[in-house]
C-alpha cells in the first residue's frame, strides 16, 4: 500500500522535474469535488476536503466504494474510481491546505 | 480558502508570473458565456496559468442561475438570490467584455463584439447554452412566450410564471409540455411539476396539474412517480408520449395544448420548448445538424473547427447531461486542457463527475450521480458507478439531500462567482 503511495508521489515529483505535468498536477477526477465539497473549512452540509487528512479521505471512499459506510450519494460517486485513483485524489487534497 | 491558482496547479513555481512578463505577452483565450461553464472556465483558466489572457465574454452584467429557480416560481426563494456578477472574476485578472459576441471568424481566430471590437485568440472557449429553438413547435414564438412561458431561462419568464400561478384561481389548472431530449437540465422538469404541486396542494387545493410529456422515461422516474403517488395523488397527473402526451402545436388564443389525440385546455401553461444550442454555436459553426456540438472528451474542442471548445448546456459530450454541476465539471478540465495545449503539451485523461439533485418537495430531495471517463472519442459512464438515490431510502435521507442540494447551490457558485 505504501509502494502505491510512494509511485504516486514519485510520479507527481517527475512530473514537476520535467514540467510535462505542470497543467496536469490535479490528478483526474480531483477538480470535480469542489462542485459539492469546498476545498476548505466552513463549508455548507457536505464536509469541505481541506481539513481531512489523506487516509481519513481514502478510508471514507474505500467504505463508500465497498458499501461498508451509510451515504446517501458517495456510494454512487466513489465507484466510479479505483483504488489507486482515490489514493491519488485523497493525496492531492490533503495537501492543499491555506 | 478557495481553490486559488497555487492550489489548483500545485507546484507550478515555473508558471507563475514574473515582472519582466507583461500580460500582452501571454496566449489568448476568449470565454463566451458567464454562465456556470464560462465563468468558471474563465476563472480556471488564469489559475491554471496566469500568463494567459483571458476575456470573458458576456452580455448580462449578471448572471442569473437556473437551479433553484422552481423553488422561485412557487414563492420559496427570491430571483435575487439566483443572481451573481463577475467582480471577483475580473478580480483575478479575467478581463471583462460585457457586451454580446456577434459572430466568429475561426479562419482568422477572431470573435467580434456587439461594440464593433475584435477580440483575437489562440483558442476560444464556447459557453453560450441553449436558445429555444422556435421553429421546432408550431405556434410557439417569443410573442407566445410572453402569454405561455417557457422560464427554462431564469429571469423574467421565471417571474412571470409565479405571477400567473399566483394570479390563478383556485380550481384552475396548470398545464406543462415536456420536450424530447437532450434539453437542458431534463430532470427540472419533474422538479418543477413536484414544486407547482406542492403549491397547488398547500396553497390552492382544488388546482391540479398535468404534464404533457413526449417521452415515456426520465431520470429518476421512480423515485418522482412514487413520491407522485404519496404526495400529491389528487395534484399531478402524468401523461406520457405513449399515453398521447406529445404535444404537438400550441394556441395562444385559449391557451390550448394540442396533442395528437386531444386539446387541453389551461389556466397557466408552461411550455417548455425544443432547445438547440445557443445562436453564436450555430454561427461559429461549432453545432452539427442536430443543433449541439459535437467535442471530444478531454479537453472539449470541437470535433468540427479547431482550437474552439465548446462546454456546458451546448455542448454534446456523449454521456453528460446538460446541468449545472456538469458545466463547471467541464469548465475545470477544459482550463486544464487549454493550458496543456497552449505550453505544447498533451492533456491529462479525465475523469468527470455530474450530480443533479432534485426537489420532490422543500424538504424531500433525491439525486442522480454519474461518473465519466474518455472511450471511443466521447464520454462515457464508468462501469458501475452511478444511478440514483436508494427508491426505498428513509425520510431522513430525503430530508438529507434537500439539505445537501441546498449544499451544493452555496458551494458551487461560491466556487464559480465568489
Amino acid at each position: 500500500m505504501n509502494a502505491t503511495r510512494i509511485s504516486v508521489a514519485a510520479a507527481m515529483v517527475l512530473l514537476i522535474i520535467t514540467g510535462a505535468g505542470s497543467a496536469a498536477e490535479a490528478p483526474a477526477g480531483a477538480s470535480s469535488c469542489t462542485g459539492c465539497h469546498a476545498a476548505a473549512s466552513g463549508s455548507n452540509a457536505m464536509r469541505a476536503l481541506g481539513g481531512m487528512s489523506a487516509p481519513e479521505i481514502t478510508a471514507k471512499m474505500t467504505a463508500f466504494k465497498s458499501g461498508s459506510a451509510q451515504t446517501t450519494i458517495m456510494d454512487r460517486i466513489a465507484k466510479g474510481f479505483t483504488e489507486e485513483e482515490i489514493r491519488a485524489i485523497a493525496t492531492w487534497y490533503a495537501a492543499q491546505k491555506p | 480558502m478557495m481553490l486559488n491558482r497555487r492550489s489548483f496547479l500545485k507546484g507550478t513555481a515555473a508558471l507563475l508570473p514574473t515582472p519582466a512578463l507583461a500580460q500582452g505577452a501571454g496566449p489568448r483565450v476568449v470565454v463566451i458565456g458567464g454562465g456556470f461553464a464560462g465563468a468558471s472556465a474563465a476563472r480556471f483558466l488564469k489559475r491554471a496559468n496566469p500568463k494567459i489572457n483571458v476575456t470573458l465574454v458576456e452580455p448580462n452584467q449578471t448572471f442569473t442561475a437556473c437551479p433553484f429557480s422552481n423553488h422561485v416560481i412557487i414563492g420559496l426563494r427570491d430571483l435575487r438570490a439566483l443572481q451573481f456578477g463577475y467582480d471577483k472574476i475580473a478580480a483575478e485578472g479575467v478581463i471583462l467584455a460585457l457586451v454580446a459576441a456577434t459572430e466568429v471568424d475561426a479562419g482568422k481566430r477572431s470573435v467580434r463584439l456587439a461594440n464593433g471590437a475584435s477580440l483575437p485568440y489562440d483558442r476560444l472557449v464556447m459557453a453560450p447554452g441553449v436558445d429555444v429553438d422556435w421553429k421546432a413547435l408550431p405556434g410557439y414564438s417569443q410573442n407566445v412566450g410572453d402569454v405561455m412561458p417557457h422560464a427554462w431561462k431564469a429571469g423574467g419568464q421565471t417571474l412571470l410564471l409565479r405571477a400567473q400561478l399566483e394570479a390563478m384561481e383556485d380550481g384552475g389548472k396548470v398545464l406543462m409540455s415536456s420536450p424530447a431530449t437532450p434539453v437542458r437540465c431534463p430532470t427540472a422538469i419533474y422538479e418543477r411539476a413536484s414544486l407547482i404541486a406542492y403549491y397547488l396542494k398547500s396553497k390552492k387545493p382544488k388546482s391540479k396539474l398535468i404534464i404533457l410529456d413526449s417521452k415515456d422515461t426520465f431520470s429518476q422516474q421512480r423515485n418522482f412517480q412514487n413520491a407522485w403517488k404519496e404526495l400529491y395523488p389528487d395534484h399531478l397527473e402524468w401523461i406520457s408520449l405513449s399515453q398521447g402526451g406529445n404535444v404537438a402545436s400550441v394556441q395562444v388564443e385559449t391557451r390550448t395544448l394540442v396533442t395528437d389525440f386531444d386539446n387541453f385546455e389551461a389556466d397557466v401553461a408552461n411550455v417548455i420548448p425544443p432547445q438547440k444550442a445557443a445562436a453564436i454555436a450555430q454561427a461559429a459553426g461549432v453545432a452539427d445538424r442536430t443543433g449541439w456540438c459535437p467535442v471530444e472528451p478531454f479537453g472539449f474542442e470541437s470535433q468540427l473547427v479547431p482550437n474552439i471548445h465548446v462546454i456546458g448546456d451546448a455542448a454534446m459530450t456523449g454521456a453528460m447531461p446538460k446541468a449545472a454541476f456538469a458545466a463547471n465539471a467541464q469548465a475545470k478540465v477544459c482550463a486544464v486542457a487549454i493550458a496543456a495545449l497552449l505550453a505544447g503539451q498533451k492533456p491529462p485523461e479525465p475523469r468527470l463527475i455530474n450530480t443533479c439533485y432534485s426537489f420532490v418537495a422543500p424538504d424531500h430531495g433525491i439525486s442522480f450521480a454519474e461518473v465519466f471517463r474518455p472511450a471511443n472519442g466521447i464520454l462515457v459512464d464508468v462501469e458501475g458507478s452511478g444511478g440514483s438515490s436508494a427508491t426505498d431510502a428513509p425520510p431522513a435521507a430525503r430530508k438529507l439531500e434537500a439539505e445537501y442540494a441546498e449544499g451544493w447551490f452555496k458551494t458551487i457558485t461560491a466556487e464559480v462567482f465568489g
